[in-house]
């Protein structure tokens, strides 16, 4: 569903994943299961799903069944605005929500190897499938807060993402190609993390290359930029879990 | 939680070379880093790590801090008898991890 | 911006950076010349003496690795072999690393293709050596020299 009156910078037509102006280790490594680091967190998080956890001893299976029908296409749809929270919720906050009412269990915390597993299995789930989130009615403030973030100058650099990834992407800083900037394959193992992690620590570590002061993770201010990233990367396929440098 | 993915072919031809993959999660802390409060963080890498096929060792790894974190191994193994293929390692801090898959030869 | 060669300096390289020898000084990607291995301390101490042979050692790394942290390589030993002339080890030297020897990899049962692939961290652009040794006294080696950059935004978190 188009949003009337919302201009994309970069058109559908013209998006690009990462993984295109990623080296060759770096796609090779994504390619293949059988030697990408990601699918640790995968195979972690498959046994996660299955096991019993918190007051209630249910486990992720218990109410969704198999991840693999009842998961699949949910991931491309976030971050997504939740009735009973009453926020917009990246897929992290989501499996926390879940975990808190539901299995009544203690929620785990943001880049925690468990949270990484649960969110690389449920992302999995969606490989492949185009991303598509919902930006209006209750999600919209959200969206018109991530998109004002992404367009204003942060930091000592006085940068906006917009300068890097709107306008720059494709050339070089320092030996490093600039990409536009979407976040289709996370979680990701970046290799400079030498694990895999969240979209919102990748959005972190840009705010900390130019010298920004950076929100801790779960911020709202990250969650808002997750949604405007989604809307802006709509149709290109989840990669998760994706392998980045 | 799993702590390795091992992959071999679900099934191998008798008398002849098979592949091997394993990705272990670990670390493999150089020793050189620093914390926040800037006190060294101490190394911790997988020393060595062995396969054992139907008991007889087949690669035997001696590793070190110049190794990747999440260390993957590719290599051949001859097949012989079906049975398990079963790998070990231990770190610096002295734990042991184990896994272990199933060859089936044809 | 200044740019910071940080690989050691060579004739070699001296000679291709003064762009006057770049008609002259053919370029070979990944592999050594014949009789090039770098000298390292650690990798003399392993050979006591030996001088391997430059040959039937395929050793592959990317040539600009994307991340210094995570950088993939092959070793390959080219066969046939029988069990009097068998691989019984794979050794890795590097060059600049803090600790030279990287890896070793025996092999205590025969096996007809040795091929090795693992992930290394590169400290800095340099070469890499691999040597085999095998079961009848023979020691082949080969090099690989790998550029590593710095990233173009630092990563704090």
């Amino acid at each position: 569903m188009l949003a009337v009156g919302l201009e994309r910078s970069l058109p559908l037509g013209a998006l690009k994943s990462g993984v295109t102006f990623a080296g060759a280790d770096v796609r090779e490594m994504q390619a293949d299961d059988l030697s990408n680091p990601g699918f640790l967190w995968v195979e972690s998080g498959e046994k996660l799903w299955n096991t019993p956890t918190g007051a209630a001893n249910k486990s992720c299976a218990s109410c969704h069944g198999d991840a693999r029908a009842s998961m699949r296409g949910v991931a491309a749809q976030y971050p997504k605005h939740d009735a009973t929270a009453n926020a917009v919720q990246d897929l992290d906050a989501r499996i926390n929500a879940c975990r808190v009412r539901k299995q009544e269990a203690t929620p785990l915390a943001r880049e925690s190897d468990d949270l990484l597993s649960l969110a690389a299995w449920v992302a999995f789930q969606s490989r492949g499938l185009p991303l598509r989130v919902a930006i209006e009615g209750p999600a919209r403030a959200a969206f018109d807060r991530g998109e004002a973030f992404y367009k204003a100058r942060h930091g000592q650099m006085n940068l906006a993402c917009a300068q890097c990834h709107d306008q720059n992407w494709g050339k070089r800083l320092l030996s490093e190609g600039l990409s536009q900037g979407h976040g289709n394959a996370f979680p990701a193992y970046r290799l400079e993390w030498q694990k895999l992690g969240s979209l919102q620590r990748r959005i972190r570590a840009c705010l900390f290359g130019i010298r920004a002061e950076m929100p801790p993770p779960g911020a709202p201010e990250l969650t808002d930029v997750e949604l405007y990233l989604a809307w802006r990367a709509q149709g290109l396929p989840l990669e998760a879990p994706g392998v980045r440098r | 939680m799993p702590d390795a993915r091992i992959t071999v072919p679900p099934s191998v031809p008798r008398g002849k070379p098979f592949e091997v993959r394993i990705i272990v999660r670990h670390p493999m802390e150089t020793g050189y880093r620093t914390d926040e409060s800037g006190k060294s963080i101490p190394r911790n890498v997988i020393r060595s790590l062995s396969c054992r096929y139907n008991g007889e060792v087949v690669i035997s790894a001696k590793l070190s801090s110049g190794i990747a974190a999440n260390p993957y191994l590719r290599f051949f193994v001859t097949a012989k008898e079906s049975g398990p293929l079963a790998f070990e390692w231990v770190d610096d801090s002295g734990l042991r991890g184990s896994d272990t898959a199933s060859v089936t030869v044809a | 911006m200044t740019r910071r060669d940080i690989r050691p300096s060579s004739p070699r390289r001296r000679l291709l950076q003064s762009g006057v020898a770049l008609a002259l000084v053919p370029w070979v990607p990944a592999r050594a010349a014949a009789d090039d291995l770098p000298e390292i301390p650690a990798l003399t101490a392993f050979l006591a003496g030996r001088k391997p042979r430059l040959a039937r050692v395929r050793l592959t790394l990317p040539q600009l690795a994307d991340n210094g942290q995570t950088v993939p390589m092959k070793v390959v030993v080219d066969g046939p072999f029988t069990p009097a002339a068998r691989v019984t080890a794979i050794n890795l030297f590097s060059e600049s690393n803090p600790v030279p020897e990287m890896a070793a990899f025996e092999f205590p049962a025969f096996v007809e293709r040795i091929e090795v692939e693992s992930r290394v961290r590169l400290a800095a652009s340099q070469r890499i050596v691999a040597v085999a040794s095998l079961a009848d006294g023979t020691v082949l080696a080969s090099a690989a020299e790998v550029i590593v950059t710095i990233a173009g935004c630092m990563d704090g978190t």
